[in-house]
C-alpha cells in the first residue's frame, strides 16, 4: 500500500515535467475534440494520431495517447447532447436522455451532469486501477507462455461469448487478423511466409497501424460519408445557455443523482476489463441498471438526468478499465489499448507483466497522467464548453478532407513505404464494405496486435509438452484460464441448447 | 444489390482469400517437426482453416435465411450513396497514384480542391487557402519537426533548396 503510494508519488514528478504536462493538456483538448466529432471516438484518434508520437519518448507519447482516449470519453457527450448524434459510440447512451434534456432547453444541465460524472467515474477507476494494478502485475510474474497464450485466447473467447455480433463473423475477424499478422517472416526458422501473390513490400509483413488505420479511419470516415447522405448532411445543433447561477443550480441538482454514478463507475469499471465489452456495453448497461433503480424510471428517456450521469460515468471508467489488463497481462481491454499496446511495441517496450519491473518509470507516470487527465477533462470541457459546441458547426465536408489526408501520412510515416498506404487505403475501403455487413471490426485489430505474440507463446509451450495440449489444462494458473475461454467459445452453443431445452419443456 | 446478395458475394469472395492462403502458408511445413516443434506454416494453415470454416457456417445461415443480413432485402449501397462514397474512394486512390508521381505536395492540393470544392461546394477563397495552409503545414509538422520525408516523385529536385534551409 505505502509502497503504491510512494510509486504513485515518484509517476507525478514524471508528470509535472512541463514536457508531459503540455502533452497532457494538448491530448485532453484534441480527445475531447475528437470524441465531439460525430463519427470519430477515441480509437480513432489514437489510431490516426499514433504515428505522429515519434517525436517523444515514449512515456511521453503514451501520456499524450492516454489523455486523448480519456478526453475522448468526456467529449463523446457533447454530440450526442448537443446534436442527438453520438459523438462516438461510447456515447450512444447520452444520446437516450442528454438529447431530450437539450430539446427541453436544459442542454447545459446535460452537458454539467455529463462531464461531473465523467470526472467521478474517472476518479473511482483510477483509484481503483492504482490498486489492482500492482497485485495483478505481481501474480503475472510467474507466468509463462503457456500462461499468455491461455490469456489471449480468453480475451478473443470473449468476443465469441460476449461480443453479440454474429458467430461465424467474429471467428472471421479474429482469424484473418491473426492470419495477417503471420505475414512477412516466420520468427522461429526465420523463412520468408506468407508473401501474398509474391509482393515484396509484403516481406516486412503488415504493421497493425495499417490495418487500424485502414478500418479506424478510412474506412470509419467512408462509413461516416454515407451516414452523414442518408442524413441529408444537415443536423439540429441544440443551443446551450452558460451562466454561473444555472451552472450552481445544476450541481445541487446532481447530488441527487449521486447514487446511479457511483454504480455507473463500478460497473463500467469491471465491464471494461473485459476484452470484448468496454466502453459502449458498459454504459449501455449502466443506464439500464440506472433505470431499474431509479425512483422515477418512468422519466427515463425523456430527459432524466441518471440517464445522462450512469453511462457518463460508466464509459469513463470503463476507458481505465481496459487499461488494467493492457498494463498488467499484455492484453488490451479494448480496440483503442490494443492501437496502445501495439505502439508500446514500436517504442521497444515488451508488454506484459515484466514492465511493471522493468519500466516502473513508464507504468507510474501513465498511471498518474490518468489522474492528472482526469481532472483537466473536466477543467478544459467545463471552461469551454461553448467553444466545443462552436467546433460543432464546422462543416463535415472541411473536416473529412483533413482527416483523410492524416491518415495517408499517417500510414505512410511509420514504415515510409508507398506499399503500406496501398495496402491501408484497400484494407479501408474492403473494411467498410464489411461493415455494412455487420462483420465485426475490433477482433481483427485486437488479433493483428496480439497475434505476433500469440504465437510464439503457442509454440514454445508445445515445445515445452513436445506437442501436447494438455501443458494448458494441468499448470496452476493457465488451467483455469483455459477453461474460462472455453467457456467463453462454447457460450453461443450453450445458449442454443438452452432455448432449445427450454422449448421442449415449455 | 440487396444486402443478402452482398452477404453471399463477401463470403464467398473471402472464402476463396481463405482458400488462397492455405496454399500459401503450406510453403512452410505445417506439421510437427521433430525437435522444433510446430512448422512455420502451421499457424497461418490452421487459422485460414478457421477463416474458411467461418465463411462456410455464413454460406450455411445465408442458405438457411437465417439472422437479419442473410434475410435482408434493402439495397447494400443506395445509389446516390455510391455515388458520394465512390468519389471519395476513388479520388484517394488517385491521390495515392499521385504521390509517386507529382509528389505529396502536388497530389494533396488536388485532393483538397476536389473535395472542399466540388463535393463541399465550397467558396474558392476557402478552398485555396486550406489546399495552401495545409500542405505547407504538413510539410514543416512532418518533414521538418519529425524529419519524415514524405514521397514526392519526379518533383524531388524542387525541394533540394529547401533541405538546404532546414537540415
Amino acid at each position: 500500500m505505502l509502497e503504491t503510494l510512494g510509486l504513485l508519488a515518484n509517476g507525478f514528478t514524471v508528470v509535472f515535467e512541463p514536457q508531459n504536462l503540455m502533452l497532457i493538456i494538448a491530448g485532453c483538448a484534441l480527445g475531447i475534440f475528437i470524441g465531439a466529432m460525430p463519427g470519430l471516438g477515441s480509437v480513432n484518434g489514437v489510431a490516426i494520431l499514433l504515428p505522429l508520437t515519434f517525436l517523444v519518448p515514449p512515456t511521453g507519447a503514451i501520456i499524450f495517447l492516454a489523455a486523448i482516449y480519456y478526453g475522448a470519453m468526456y467529449g463523446g457527450a457533447i454530440s450526442s447532447i448537443m446534436l442527438g448524434i453520438p459523438g462516438a459510440s461510447t456515447a450512444v447512451a447520452t444520446t437516450f436522455d442528454g438529447r431530450p434534456l437539450a430539446k427541453q432547453g436544459m442542454a447545459d444541465k446535460a452537458l454539467t451532469a455529463a462531464a461531473v460524472a465523467s470526472f467521478v467515474g474517472g476518479s473511482i477507476s483510477v483509484v481503483l486501477f492504482t490498486f489492482f494494478a500492482p497485485p495483478l502485475a505481481h501474480v503475472a510474474l510467474v507466468f509463462g507462455a503457456p500462461e499468455e497464450f491461455a490469456l489471449m485466447l480468453l480475451a478473443f473467447a470473449t468476443f465469441v461469448g460476449l461480443g453479440g455480433d454474429d458467430l461465424f463473423k467474429t471467428l472471421f475477424s479474429i482469424s484473418i487478423g491473426l492470419v495477417l499478422s503471420a505475414v512477412g517472416f516466420d520468427i522461429i526458422s526465420g523463412e520468408p511466409r506468407l508473401v501474398l501473390w509474391d509482393i515484396t513490400g509484403f516481406l516486412h509483413g503488415i504493421n497493425f497501424l495499417i490495418l487500424a488505420i485502414g478500418i479506424y479511419g478510412i474506412g470509419e470516415m467512408l462509413w461516416t460519408v454515407e451516414e452523414h447522405r442518408l442524413g441529408g448532411g444537415k443536423s439540429m445543433l441544440s443551443d446551450a445557455t452558460v451562466t454561473v447561477k444555472r451552472t450552481l443550480a445544476n450541481l445541487r441538482e446532481l447530488m441527487t443523482t449521486w447514487k446511479s454514478i457511483v454504480m455507473g463507475s463500478f460497473l463500467g469499471y469491471f465491464v471494461g476489463i473485459l476484452p470484448a465489452a468496454g466502453a459502449t456495453p458498459g454504459s449501455l448497461m449502466a443506464y439500464g441498471i440506472a433505470k431499474q433503480i431509479s425512483k422515477n424510471p418512468e422519466k427515463f428517456g425523456h430527459g432524466a438526468l441518471e440517464g445522462v450521469c450512469a453511462p457518463e460515468a460508466a464509459n469513463n471508467a470503463a476507458s481505465t478499465g481496459s487499461m488494467l489488463p493492457m498494463l498488467t497481462l499484455g492484453i488490451p481491454g479494448s480496440p483503442t489499448t490494443a492501437i496502445l499496446l501495439g505502439g508500446m511495441v514500436i517504442w521497444g517496450l515488451e508488454p506484459g507483466p515484466r514492465l511493471f519491473v522493468d519500466h516502473s518509470e513508464f507504468v507510474w507516470g501513465l498511471i498518474a497522467s490518468l489522474y492528472a487527465a482526469n481532472l483537466f477533462s473536466v477543467l478544459i470541457n467545463v471552461a469551454f464548453i461553448p467553444v466545443f459546441i462552436r467546433i460543432l458547426k464546422t462543416p463535415f465536408t472541411i473536416l473529412a478532407p483533413i482527416i483523410f489526408i492524416l491518415c495517408l501520412i499517417g500510414g505512410y510515416a511509420p514504415t515510409q513505404s508507398m506499399h503500406d498506404v496501398w495496402l491501408m487505403v484497400i484494407f479501408g475501403i474492403v473494411g467498410y464494405l464489411m461493415r455494412k455487413l455487420d462483420y465485426p471490426m475490433a477482433p481483427a485489430v485486437l488479433a493483428i496486435v496480439l497475434g505476433p505474440l500469440a504465437e510464439p507463446a503457442l509454440r514454445q509451450s508445445l515445445i515445452i509438452s513436445d506437442g501436447s495440449f494438455s501443458i494448458f489444462f494441468t499448470r496452476t494458473y493457465s488451467g483455469p484460464i483455459m477453461v474460462a475461454a472455453l467457456i467463453f467459445l462454447f457460450l453461443p452453443l450453450i445458449k442454443i441448447g438452452y432455448v432449445k431445452l427450454r422449448k421442449q419443456f415449455a | 444489390m440487396s444486402v443478402r446478395t452482398a452477404e453471399l458475394l463477401m463470403a464467398m469472395m473471402m472464402g476463396v482469400f481463405s482458400i488462397y492462403l492455405m496454399f500459401k502458408s503450406y510453403e512452410l511445413p505445417v506439421g510437427w517437426i521433430e525437435g522444433e516443434g510446430p512448422g512455420g506454416g502451421a499457424w497461418p494453415f490452421w487459422l485460414s482453416l478457421v477463416m474458411l470454416l467461418s465463411c462456410l457456417g455464413i454460406i450455411f445461415n445465408w442458405i438457411r435465411k437465417v439472422g437479419p443480413i442473410a434475410t435482408s432485402d434493402k439495397v447494400y449501397v443506395r445509389a446516390d450513396v455510391l455515388t458520394e462514397v465512390g468519389a471519395v474512394a476513388i479520388s484517394l486512390i488517385v491521390t495515392v497514384a499521385l504521390f509517386s508521381i507529382i509528389g505529396i505536395y502536388g497530389a494533396l492540393p488536388l485532393f483538397l480542391i476536389f473535395y472542399v470544392r466540388f463535393l463541399g461546394g465550397h467558396s474558392w477563397m476557402l478552398t485555396s487557402a486550406l489546399a495552401i495552409i495545409i500542405p505547407v503545414s504538413i510539410f514543416f509538422f512532418f518533414e521538418v519537426t519529425l524529419k519524415i520525408i514524405l514521397p514526392k516523385g519526379y518533383t524531388e529536385p524542387l525541394f533540394i533548396p529547401l533541405y538546404k534551409m532546414f537540415f
